[in-house]
């Protein structure tokens, strides 16, 4: 039997916005993911160890302070540092759409903005995330 | 209030009426299975005389300024003195923030309200790793007094009174402000403001936190202690619920949990042998007012009566200024969109009348751009005129509570108080909300309702319009952006501050501080002196996060 998809939901930087996070966090769950959930104000460098460490498929990244533009690109960096570039990164949050190009552009996947249902974001990571071998 | 025949002759009618809507519905049922507040609390189609029969108007709704201040707070309301208009405010450097200031006063904003960047919030200076990618983003920075200074150039702090958006480091930023004033020739006993320092709900909702529970809940009472006595006119903590809804929780369960932390914070205040007419004149509340008109109207009047009785009741208070609730109010950010951003004017606008309605004491209302960033100044612009324009032109504020007495307002307000009763005795029996905290449990009811309400939303059983209704492309808007420059600006002006200064001196500070820390005495004394020394936060912070240890989210979902 193939093995669960395994998602770290993680909250990178000071923010204390995690309504979001939980949402998702307890989405994914519910549709069947194995979901270890960081908790607040880590940094990338926590992150990316969790990620290794728990050995995830993808790391669902949230943030609404506006320090996306920092933290994103540091986690992909600190991941190609570890070999890890295989575990698939995405967020979402509180992101001006003229970031997200620049976001995709340094290797996240997909940015979720406001509005998205729980089942869209289901539906992006059963297409777009497989359990690694 | 009705007499017997007329309450029967009520119940005779309404029992028609209730045969005539039957066979009406029989052929035209009604457009929604359930009709509900956007806490999904079930809602009546018709509310009569029945529903309030037992209310007694005396004793439960009165006269504005007498318990129990269902009311309001004033004898007069808005007819004597209109709510203050307090922008939240704080972007990039202490520069940018005092431009905006003056900007917001001189376009009739009556009180000033910061909002600091994260770093900030969390007892970081600006060069610390933790700080990286946050600096004056969401809100302004502020490392030492010089910032401080610089902030408040050219602003009258004995005719403005200042709100501060701040938990952890509170008693650093109030120590702060008195030195600035001081420094501006206005002493201590004159200056007026707020700072929220309320942590309680940090740990349930903001997550801005530091130190664990009870340290925290020690230096919160240090600053109750000391403005007690040092600065009379000073709200030494703004027990908020704002936080508790925006996370998610329903109307109730803001209502509840805010005065539960209330109550702790008084009950830790008379632990320290404080007397509580002394203290409880300067708490002050702060609320959301979410999009369901109604259901906040409801909550606001509920929330006076029910501390009243709280203040009154349970801790003896014998000052009627201890028995008041008095409270600021911001609109619900979470209920504005990314989608079709100017329709959130309208939502906005709405949410400021039911706080006005409700008798709040002092209004935040949001921008229209604040689902993507700060706001700009066009944005913060129209966001107050939509106060000026409550205020001087729709005459809402001529007479006072004008929706006391409606059925159902009345018997919503009463659901309300039952329901959160029902919440603040469930805390008690835990053994009050510190305990509640460590337990999870106000934590784990938001998530839940949080979660519930975004399925709803999921299923289009709860609507928001350009989201999942009427949903079309919108041209982007332009948004405010913090310019790199100013990050550097800070960094440098920091690094000017810690070579300038004495450092011998900022670290006797430390040393005294670090002392009152394990020996218990009154920290306040200690915080001032060394914020004169221009000692940092992050060094004040540091020295409690040795001492106290540090609060890690255990990341309840």
């Amino acid at each position: 039997m193939e093995r669960k998809i395994r998602i770290l939901i993680a909250k990178p930087g000071l923010d204390g916005h995690d309504r979001g996070a939980k949402i998702i966090a307890r989405g994914f769950r519910d549709a069947g993911f194995e979901v270890i959930y960081t908790g607040l104000h880590q940094t990338p460098e926590q992150i990316v160890a969790a990620a290794i460490q728990e050995d995830v498929d993808g790391i669902g990244l949230s943030i609404l302070s506006g320090a996306h533009d920092y933290i994103f690109p540091q986690v992909i960096q600190l991941l190609q540092g570890k070999g890890a570039s295989d575990i698939v990164v995405f967020g979402g949050g509180i992101i001006p759409e003229e970031d997200i190009l620049s976001l995709k552009g340094s290797g996240v996947k997909a940015i979720f903005v406001p509005g998205t249902t729980i089942e869209e974001a289901v539906k992006w990571v059963r297409e777009n995330i497989k359990p690694r071998k | 209030m009705l007499k017997e025949d007329q309450l029967k002759k009520v119940q005779e009618d309404k029992k028609k009426w209730g045969g005539d809507l039957s066979k009406m519905l029989s052929e035209t049922p009604e457009r929604l299975p359930r009709f509900t507040t956007v806490s999904d609390l079930e809602i009546k189609g018709l509310y009569t005389p029945e529903d309030i029969k037992d209310l007694d108007y005396s004793r439960e709704v009165g006269f504005p300024g007498v318990f129990p201040f269902t009311r309001g707070v004033q004898p007069s309301m808005y007819r004597g003195r209109l709510w203050t208009m307090r922008m939240f405010s704080g972007l990039g450097g202490p520069e940018e923030t005092n431009k905006r200031f003056h900007y917001l006063l001189n376009h009739g904003e009556t009180g000033l309200s910061i909002a600091f960047h994260y770093p900030t919030l969390m007892g970081y200076d600006s060069d610390s790793p933790n700080a990286r990618g946050e600096i004056g983003k969401c809100g302004v920075a502020v490392d030492t007094l010089k910032d401080m200074e610089i902030l408040f150039e050219g602003i009258p702090l004995d005719k403005v009174t200042t709100s501060m958006t701040i938990n952890p480091p509170a008693s650093v930023l109030l120590a702060m402000y008195i030195v600035m004033a001081e420094k501006q020739g206005v002493s201590k006993k004159e200056i007026g403001g707020t700072i929220q320092n309320d942590m309680l709900k940090e740990f349930i909702a903001q997550k801005t936190f530091m130190l664990p529970p009870r340290p925290s809940l020690r230096i919160i009472v240090d600053t109750i202690e000391y403005c007690t006595k040092e600065v009379p006119r000073w709200n030494t903590i703004s027990i908020s619920g704002y936080h508790i809804r925006e996370a998610g929780s329903t109307a109730v369960q803001e209502l509840a949990f805010t005065l539960a932390d209330g109550i702790a914070y008084v009950e830790a205040a008379m632990e320290r042998g404080l007397d509580v007419d002394d203290f409880a004149p300067r708490l002050s509340f702060f609320f959301d007012s979410h999009i369901d008109f109604f259901e906040e109207i409801a909550k606001y009047r509920a929330a006076r009566r029910i501390w009243a009785n709280v203040m009154k009741e349970r801790f003896m208070a014998k000052k009627p200024r201890s028995w008041m609730l008095r409270f600021h109010t911001q609109t619900a950010g979470c209920s504005l969109t990314a989608q079709q951003p100017f329709n959130n004017v309208v939502r906005t606008a709405y949410e400021a009348l039911a706080a006005v309605l409700g008798g709040t004491n002092s209004l935040h209302t949001n921008s229209l751009d604040e689902t993507y960033a700060i706001p700009t100044e066009e944005a913060v612009t129209i966001a107050l005129r939509t106060q000026q324009i409550l205020a001087e032109e729709t005459g809402v504020t001529n007479t006072i509570d004008p929706l006391a007495g409606s059925y159902f307002v009345e018997a919503l307000t009463n659901e309300m108080e039952e329901k959160a009763w029902d919440y603040i005795r469930k805390i008690d029996e835990m053994g009050g909300m510190v305990k509640a905290i460590e337990r999870g449990y106000p934590q784990m009811e938001i998530a839940e309702a949080a979660y519930r309400f975004q399925r709803q939303m999921d299923a289009n059983e709860k609507v928001t319009v350009g989201v999942n209704k009427y949903v079309t492309d919108h041209p982007p808007i332009t948004i405010w952006r913090m310019r790199p420059e100013i990050e550097e600006r800070q960094l440098k002006r920091l690094q000017e501050v810690r070579r300038t200064r004495n450092n011998g001196k900022v670290k006797e500070c430390l040393g005294e501080i670090r002392k009152a820390s394990q020996n218990g005495g009154n920290l306040m004394p200690h915080i001032i002196h060394a914020v004169r020394e221009y000692t940092t936060i992050q060094e004040i912070c540091d020295v409690w996060r040795e001492v106290f240890g540090r609060y890690t989210d255990p990341g309840y979902f």
